[in-house]
């Protein structure tokens, strides 16, 4: 490994991904101006449909093929949204979805 | 409220993070340290860069010594998504100052998905401790895992499901609020739907920019008056 080139990969990829996470403040946040209607409707209504973006985003390696390739998965998310239903405590339901989704995928069941 | 009761309330909102970059951080340090990296290298690269899944591609780059050019591409194409985030909090940061510049560095989907979660009045320190209790997480994970992470011995597997799971009580919450549903109902099918046919690897930019496009022309009918 060459040591300059390392750190240059590692600073383009820092800058790289500054530029992801700044841009819409960059595009719509500068001088003193608040932001107009539009922004702010999507500011408002877009955390909702990431977060279901999010969820699809976490499973996007599960396969259909065989039921061990969607069943824990769904299954754990399943669990922790009714946990959630019934106590909503974010803790509890996180705590309970991953440690039944470990047994899972760990076969200590079988 | 006091300091130490608002470093506490960070402290219980980011546990569920805490699990998860802890360990996928040592997966990232035991990944670089196996590369032939120092340890002080996932370190250094958890505090500048500070994006999880890309730091797993970081990897595969450095040991490869990859062209910058190619580099800078895959960053941002695997980070795109951030594009979206900061829409949201455009005001909030703003007034913020400087403390702002370090949220808008730190905004990962995790942080992200826990501002969402916490009360549009919650305080600017609250949201900034929740933010940097976060990379600490990550950075303690990936210098732990270069350090000695080829000692651990008890299996995790299955741990990061700890995110998943965060990002579902986060939804389910959201659900809730009716006013809600229908984006989300929306950012769901144009994911589910860019997903099959394009494949995990490059339908998150689209679903997104479909999804917010929706939301645009739907604006008449999902805009809460007041």
């Amino acid at each position: 490994m060459n040591l300059v080139h390392s750190l240059l990969i590692i600073g383009v990829t820092a800058l790289s991904t500054l530029i992801t996470r700044s841009t819409p403040f960059l595009l719509f946040g500068r001088g003193e101006k608040r932001v107009g209607g539009t922004i702010l409707y999507i500011g408002k209504i877009l955390p909702p449909a990431i977060m279901a973006t999010l969820l699809v985003y976490a499973l996007k390696e599960i396969s259909f093929g065989e039921l061990s390739g969607w069943l824990f998965d769904l299954g754990a998310i399943a669990v922790t949204a009714l946990i959630h239903l019934k106590w909503r405590n974010a803790l509890i339901s996180i705590a309970v979805g991953t440690i039944l989704y470990m047994v899972l995928v760990q076969g200590l069941f079988w | 409220m006091s300091r130490s009761s608002t470093f506490k309330e960070a402290f219980l909102l980011t546990i569920p993070v805490m699990m998860g970059y802890l360990v996928l951080g040592v997966a990232f340090g035991l990944l670089l340290q196996n590369g032939g990296y120092h340890w002080l290298w996932a370190t250094l690269a958890s505090l500048v860069v500070y994006a999880g899944s890309m730091q797993f591609v970081l990897v595969g780059l450095l040991t490869q010594q990859a062209p910058l050019l190619t580099v800078a591409v895959t960053t941002l194409l695997v980070n795109s998504r951030h594009l979206f985030y900061g829409l949201s909090f455009i005001e909030r940061f703003k007034a913020m100052g400087k403390r702002g510049l370090y949220m808008i560095f730190s905004l990962t989907d995790e942080t992200y998905a826990l501002l969402c979660s916490v009360d549009e009045k919650a305080s600017d320190t609250l949201i900034l401790i929740i933010a940097l209790l976060n990379q600490a997480y990550w950075v303690i994970g990936s210098t732990l895992g270069a350090l000695v992470g080829s000692y651990i011995t008890v299996s995790l597997e299955g741990i990061e499901f700890a995110m998943t799971a965060l990002f579902t009580t986060i939804l389910v919450e959201q659900l809730l609020e009716k006013k809600n549903r229908i984006p989300a109902l929306i950012g769901f099918i144009c994911a589910a739907g860019a997903l099959f046919w394009l494949g995990p690897d490059k339908f998150l930019l689209p679903a997104l920019g479909v999804t917010v496009l929706l939301l645009l022309l739907l604006r008449p009918n999902l805009e809460v008056k007041g």
